[in-house]
């Protein structure tokens, strides 16, 4: 199948005074039309930063995207201007943020925020966008009759529903959600993941979901990268990962969740902290941490290889 | 607003602008404030039928008469009818007050906003010539544009808008710098905005409480620097009533005939009242945040 994004060896820094801070260390990965693919990983492991690179809103000047490719349906997104830029997001690429509460205009009525993206990218009339809006609405599950209504008086999911059919008004091909429902409760969440499920496979859209809960991704994914100090250590399928994962550092996560079914006294908690982002080892940035790790992990540079099909790691104890 | 909605889908652009006029009337001193306003313009507008005598009646056979009923507010040292001058006066200041402040206001935040927005050089080089015109007193200032234009009604304007644009922008800047760390403004630039609409369309209206409470106060301001200026001969000439100007022309007489100062000193308060009345409703009405 046709790839509809592919980002290549994408680098991206932050000057903070003297230190550069290395956000994101050359992750690669791709995606088809239709499919979701989870980025997953700890605070800090610079999923938001990956997304932002990929909508070239990496905040400059201390931000500087360093080095890769994206490949939106083979034009490199990097290499346009700003300008351009702004013809593709909210059209072709859209972003949702993560906290509800604060990416809504508290000036404006919800009705006219999703109306906004309408205005900006096509050419239909105030009447027309007005009609689409609220046809969006009632997909996303609030009653059109709330267009008048303002952000304050709606709750977190409600909110979050509004920042998704903002997202979505104008069909974007490729949609990127960054941690979508880690500001909601438990059930919101749920009703909210089944929402963008339903309205993903009806529009086709592509989905890059951004988040720490596991439990999501294997809700909503089909593939899975999870990341680590800037880096893709295990990238497959979502089953790949989830029944065999190979990493050390997957292996981690999966054993700090509870399990249902097992009677687990205390969770297994990964030891450490993540490498300091502005000196990052030499070598494999998960080593200090890691239970198999000797003395040749912490100086030799970690190749992602491939173990099983489309089944990535950067480890070479297990490839 | 549910009450107002129709529950169809041709509702609407205008319901927004019909929703803040709606609360705008709900709101009791509001009214009463644009009440006042509407009066004063009324008053600005025929003031040739409505004032008893001319503003430049001169009759010194009846200096200082006190307030009575043919001279509703008394008469001055050179036994001009108060009441008649205010109605006139009422021209001069509600113009240089109301057009003043549009000016310093229009521009303060112009550049706050572009200061505020982009930061960096943009900001240190507008900040830092607002930060020379504050170190200069804005009278000073207004006195050597008044005194570089000479004398003149719209001289004056321009040099006291001049006066009072760093305060603007100062005012702009800062709220702009805090409106545009919020998410929703990276939430706008994600859906392709650019940068003038995200000014435009979603950071300034998130500063208007700031600036509209700046700039009721700026007319009050403008009306009493226009009245240092006249008073020191660079603003409007004598006879033209203005109400500063007769606030200091009647100064010397304070101890024996109070009122010659009284009623101008009235008139200026009451504007200002009326205004800010104005503003702090119009700020609730445009904030939905108040609603109730």
């Amino acid at each position: 199948m046709e790839k509809l994004i592919e980002v290549k060896d994408l680098r991206i820094e932050f000057a903070s005074g003297k230190k550069i801070v290395k956000a994101v260390n050359g992750v690669s990965f791709s995606l088809e039309k239709g499919k979701t693919i989870g980025l997953v990983g700890e605070t800090g492991a610079g999923k938001t930063t990956t997304a932002l690179g990929i909508m070239n809103l990496v905040p400059a000047p201390a931000g500087r995207i360093r080095g890769g490719e994206v490949l939106f349906k083979g034009e490199d997104l990097l290499t346009k201007t700003q300008q351009e830029m702004r013809q593709t997001r909210g059209n072709r690429i859209s972003m949702i943020f993560q906290d509800p509460m604060t990416s809504l205009n508290p000036v404006f009525t919800v009705g006219d925020q999703i109306a906004e993206g309408l205005h900006l990218h096509t050419k239909l009339s105030a009447l027309e966008a007005t009609v689409k809006a609220q046809d969006m609405m009632e997909r996303v599950g609030i009653p059109a009759a709330r267009y008048n209504e303002y952000p304050h008086q709606f709750s977190g999911g409600m909110k979050q529903r509004v920042i998704i059919a903002i997202a979505l008004a104008c069909s974007p091909e490729l949609l990127i959600a960054d941690e979508p429902t880690t500001a909601l409760d438990v059930t919101i969440q749920a009703q909210v993941l089944d929402m963008m499920r339903n309205i993903r496979n009806k529009l086709n859209t592509s989905m890059i979901m951004i988040t720490h809960d596991l439990g999501v991704v294997k809700e909503i994914c089909d593939q899975v990268a999870v990341m680590y100090a800037g880096q893709i250590i295990e990238s497959g399928s979502l089953k790949q990962i989830y029944k065999n994962p190979q990493h050390p550092y997957t292996e981690g996560l999966f054993k700090s969740l509870p399990k249902i079914n097992e009677n687990t006294e205390r969770l297994i908690p990964i030891k450490g902290i993540m490498p300091d982002p502005t000196n990052l080892p030499e070598g494999c940035s998960f080593a200090s941490r890691c239970p198999i790790a000797d003395k040749s992990c912490v100086n030799i540079r970690q190749l992602s290889k491939e173990i099983e099909k489309g089944h990535f790691i950067r480890c070479m104890k297990r490839s | 607003m549910k009450k107002s909605f129709k529950g169809n889908s041709k509702l609407v652009k205008s319901s927004q602008s019909k929703e803040i006029a709606y609360r705008l009337w709900q709101n009791k001193a509001a009214m009463a404030g644009l009440l006042i306003l509407l009066v004063y313009v009324f008053l600005a507008i025929f003031a040739d039928h409505l004032a008893p005598y001319g503003f430049d009646d001169q009759d010194l056979s009846r200096r200082f008469i006190r307030p009575s009923a043919k001279y509703l507010f008394g008469t001055d040292n050179l036994g001009r009818d108060i009441f008649s001058r205010i109605i006139y006066g009422t021209r001069i200041s509600l113009r240089v007050g109301l057009i003043s402040v549009a000016i310093s206001s229009s521009i303060g935040t112009l550049l706050g906003a572009i200061a505020g927005f982009y930061g960096k050089a943009v900001d240190n080089i507008i900040m830092r010539c607002v930060d020379v015109m504050l170190a200069i007193p804005s009278i000073l200032l207004a006195i050597s544009i008044a005194a570089a234009l000479g004398p003149g009604l719209s001289n004056v304007m321009i040099a006291i808008s001049i006066g009072s644009i760093p305060s603007f922008a100062r005012i702009v800047r800062a709220s702009v710098l805090t409106v545009k760390e919020q998410e929703f403004v990276e939430a706008a630039r994600s859906i392709g905005a650019s940068d003038l609409r995200i000014i435009v369309r979603h950071i300034l209206p998130n500063c208007l409480a700031t600036i509209i409470v700046q700039a009721t106060l700026g007319v009050a301001g403008a009306i009493l620097s226009t009245s240092g200026l006249s008073f020191i001969g660079l603003g409007i000439s004598p006879p033209t009533p203005e109400w500063g100007s007769m606030l200091s022309a009647g100064r010397q007489y304070i101890r024996d005939h109070g009122y010659i100062v009284f009623f101008p000193g009235l008139a200026i308060m009451i504007t200002i009242f009326a205004l800010n009345l104005f503003g702090d409703g119009l700020r609730d009405a445009l904030d939905p945040r108040l609603k109730t």
